[in-house]
């Protein structure tokens, strides 16, 4: 008697389970115009909705004084997996007679770039981020390899941390 | 609506107008031909439909627009991909058997189109009108899998072959339980014709009237018919995912273009059986209820209102039973598209489980239950 109430109410559940999946895409089925998420692509292109988080490619973050937070540690170039980022650096002398590494190039392959987020996880200083363009092909390899540094750009001075004067 | 202008009345116009100028051989001949032709064209006109309502039933419920470049929403797109098969070679491996390889599709489209001919698509107008109609129908739609076996085996490729077995033991396996639902109808209604079945639903569709054994043989047999039709949820035959596509694998251009309609024909066909046993075929909807107004409401669904208008309004009337029988083909189709863009695929052992453990006890014990309803009288 057992076995059987199990086997019928076994039964019972499946149809159960069933109903509901069927009332989900029955759902998605009388409201198109609420569920279907697919974009008409070349149509929407003035008005695309792109996630923010979606991975387009990498640039370097330049404020409105053309001045970006690169040291050239070259963490990023290290932390890539497939050689897609080269930091070339030079060296300058400062007024008080130092010499300092600062950033010449910031070379981006994005021919190699497999979007894997590995820069921006490596770099100290959040100097970097990736955008959310999509468009990105073209018909000559060499225009992919970008320098992402804009010309005159220079390293931003950190805040001056002023000791707290204890009274 | 019984009064009026009826099918029959057409067909013995149309079988004088032959006979006045024409041997009776010749007659006999030519009625043939247009009979089959009208009903081929019939079904291909549904087929059409069928395959873009699939497709945009299937983009919608993926959260998809489905088919919307090729004409307005889409709708010349199957026309496009037809223009495209035929375009396109029918390749044959080198190691296939050709001849049977050559003959699969065509026979298995021969299959499927010869459970057309007892089917009653309106009052008198019918194919084949014979008493063994239903039996008719089971017996040609369990032949169909010796096309699939065929094209499976003949296409010398493990795919494909793995395809047809699974095809052949799910086909044997369901043939069951859709025969024991349909005979659960058929001790209801008293009779194998399908003309005859659908006169018995003049008073109430026996999904209705018969209580809740005709649900459930309903229910069990629109599962056991997905199966046959080898669609998802039991897929299995060409399992896309693990079969690359079964049992047509090797197929290419048109000889592939007709397995896929092949699979939509069967469609149509199981369909067309289903409304005709439970949904009362080309029967408008009538409430099997006694007070005013459910006598009102079946008064105006039988046109009983028309009966006053002059005649030629009257032939109006002749389109309602077809208005009907193929509003009931496209509800019951669209319940299968919408098992098969929810459901995941079964596995075979799932497969052969759900049959032989629960829908086929399942349906004997309804038959049971049936049989006594019929002894005690307690049916309507």
């Amino acid at each position: 008697m057992k076995a059987l109430y199990n086997y019928l109410k076994e039964v019972a559940f499946a149809f159960v389970s069933l109903a509901n999946g069927l009332l989900l895409t029955l759902k998605y089925f009388v409201t198109p115009w609420k569920s279907i998420i697919t974009e008409n692509y070349p149509d929407n292109r003035d008005h695309p909705s792109v996630a923010d988080e979606f991975a387009g490619e990498v640039i370097l973050i330049h404020d409105e004084n053309n001045e970006h937070k690169c040291t050239a540690c070259t963490l990023c170039q290290m932390a890539c997996p497939n050689n897609s980022i080269q930091i070339i650096s030079k060296q300058v002398e400062t007024e008080d007679g130092k010499k300092k590494k600062v950033l010449d190039q910031w070379v981006y392959h994005l021919e190699m770039c497999t979007f894997c987020k590995q820069c921006i996880d490596a770099c100290p200083q959040d100097a970097i981020k990736m955008i959310n363009s999509y468009e990105l092909s073209c018909f000559d390899r060499s225009t992919l390899t970008k320098v992402l540094n804009r010309p005159g750009s220079k390293l931003k001075e950190k805040a001056k941390v002023t000791p707290k004067v204890q009274e | 609506m019984i009064s009026m202008i009826q099918f029959s009345d057409v067909t013995t116009w149309i079988h004088q107008l032959l006979s006045s100028c024409m041997a009776p051989w010749l007659v006999f001949l030519i009625e043939l031909v247009v009979a089959a032709v009208a009903a081929v064209v019939a079904l291909l006109v549904c087929v059409i439909i069928m395959v873009y309502m699939e497709r945009k039933v299937a983009g919608h419920m993926q959260l998809r627009h489905g088919p919307n470049r090729v004409g307005w929403h889409g709708l010349c797109q199957l026309f496009a991909d037809i223009i495209k098969l035929l375009l396109k070679e029918s390749f044959t491996p080198t190691r296939a058997d050709k001849l049977l390889f050559t003959v699969a599709p065509v026979l298995s489209l021969c299959v499927s189109l010869l459970a057309l001919a007892p089917i009653s698509w309106g009052p008198g107008l019918v194919l084949w009108n014979t008493n063994i109609g239903v039996l008719f129908v089971t017996a040609i739609s369990s032949m169909g899998v010796i096309g699939i076996l065929m094209a499976g085996w003949s296409s010398n490729n493990k795919y494909a072959l793995l395809g047809a077995m699974r095809s052949g033991a799910q086909i044997v396996s369901y043939e069951l339980s859709a025969g024991l639902s349909i005979v659960t109808i058929v001790a209801l209604a008293g009779t194998l014709n399908t003309g005859g079945i659908i006169e018995s639903q003049a008073n109430g569709w026996w999904v209705l009237k018969g209580h809740l054994p005709a649900i459930f043989a309903f229910i069990i047999y629109i599962i056991a018919s997905t199966a046959e039709c080898n669609r998802a949820p039991f897929d299995l035959a060409e399992a896309e995912s693990e079969l690359t596509a079964g049992y047509h694998t090797e197929y290419s251009g048109m000889q592939f273009g007709i397995f896929y309609l092949n699979e939509y024909i069967n469609m149509g066909v199981v369909a067309m059986i289903a409304s005709t046993l439970f949904l009362g075929g080309w029967q408008p909807f009538y409430l099997p209820f006694d007070f005013p107004l459910a006598h009102a409401f079946n008064d105006i669904m039988a046109l009983k209102f028309m009966e006053t208008w002059p005649a030629w309004i009257s032939w109006v009337s002749l389109a309602w039973p077809l208005v009907w029988f193929f509003g009931k083909l496209f509800l019951i189709i669209f319940f299968m598209m919408w098992f098969r863009w929810t459901f995941p695929r079964l596995r075979i052992d799932q497969l052969l489980k759900l049959e032989w453990k629960y829908l086929l006890p399942l349906s004997i014990v309804n038959l049971v239950i049936v049989a006594l309803f019929i002894v005690l009288g307690l049916h309507f």
